[in-house]
């Protein structure tokens, strides 16, 4: 199994991307450098971590959308490969259209850091499979612009489609029908504002971020 | 050639910073203020003199990269 994080300048949570998924699935971890005009060989998930990438400039995640390595990110992903956005990653996905919507300022215009209670909306995706129809998980978050939102044709089909797959049972940041996390029509590409790097162990207050990773690479 | 881009959130995407705004200026007496919206300004100089073509390359800046077309409009000045 082979991992890759992508680190984009102002990455922060790259490391902790990392060590997460090493130790909760073994997986090799390759940290892979923005400019990079090729990915590593024989990837089975790719990860695009939270932080502040061009330091929110512009718009949060538009100028690492168009880093050289999102070329290669989405040609895998076209291949088939996991690809996991958390956070900053996930307004990459989105800027990339590797994902539909757009994640805007927080309601009340605060950062919101806290630990958050997910409803998993889809447990049939390659991700949340291995959460074996639990129906509620535990993260945290840490957003200053993590208020999903779509028109309301994009969200109907998102909700339709089963795309949508993390709910907030308490909504924390205005996101459009609480949503937390949505994946692409196939399936193989997740963006999602809470942090499972965050909770990979009980130390952290939460082991269940370990078994998304356990879930994207055990389908890989 | 200058180019001034102006990009704001679409009618109906939730503009929290300038609703923020809007209640500061209530707060200071300027009750009859309303739908203020928070935008922003690029500008940069061009090296063509076409006007139509730099108008057309401007135009696709935005679409690319300087909004994001979900949720902003974009209008285009060129001087």
């Amino acid at each position: 199994m082979k991992a890759a994080v992508i680190v984009f300048p102002g990455s922060n949570c790259d490391r902790d991307c990392k060590v997460a998924i090493e130790r909760s699935t073994g997986a090799k971890v390759d940290m892979v450098w923005h400019g990079e005009a090729a990915l590593p060989d024989g990837l089975d998930l790719i990860v695009l971590p939270g932080g502040f990438s061009y330091g929110d400039y512009l718009r949060c995640g538009a100028m690492a959308s168009l880093s050289p390595v999102m070329t290669e990110v989405k040609a895998a992903a076209e291949r088939g490969v996991a690809v996991v956005g958390i956070c900053n990653g996930f307004q990459v996905l989105c800027e990339a259209h590797m994902l539909p919507g757009a994640l805007l300022r927080n309601e009340k215009l605060k950062y919101v850091c806290k630990a958050v209670d997910l409803e998993v909306t889809n447990s049939q995706t390659r991700f949340t499979a291995g959460y074996a129809g639990r129906r509620e998980v535990a993260m945290t978050v840490g957003n200053g612009e993590g208020n999903f939102f779509a028109d309301d044709a994009t969200l109907d089909r998102l909700e339709g489609e089963g795309q949508v797959v993390f709910r907030y049972r308490n909504n924390p940041n205005g996101s459009s029908r609480d949503i937390a996390g949505i994946v692409n029509p196939k399936g193989n590409v997740l963006g999602l504002m809470p942090h499972p790097d965050r909770a990979f162990e009980p130390e952290l207050g939460s082991a269940d971020g370990a078994i998304l990773f356990q879930s994207a690479l055990a389908s890989a | 050639m200058r180019a001034k881009v102006h990009v704001f959130l679409k009618p109906g995407v939730l503009d929290v910073q300038g609703k923020a705004v809007e209640q500061a200026l209530h707060g200071l007496g300027w009750n009859d203020v309303e739908h203020v919206r928070v935008g922003k300004t690029i500008e940069f100089d061009l090296k063509s003199g076409d006007a139509a073509a730099a108008e057309a390359e401007v135009k696709a800046m935005c679409e690319k990269l300087l909004a994001n077309t979900v949720i902003e409009s974009y209008r285009v000045e060129l001087a």
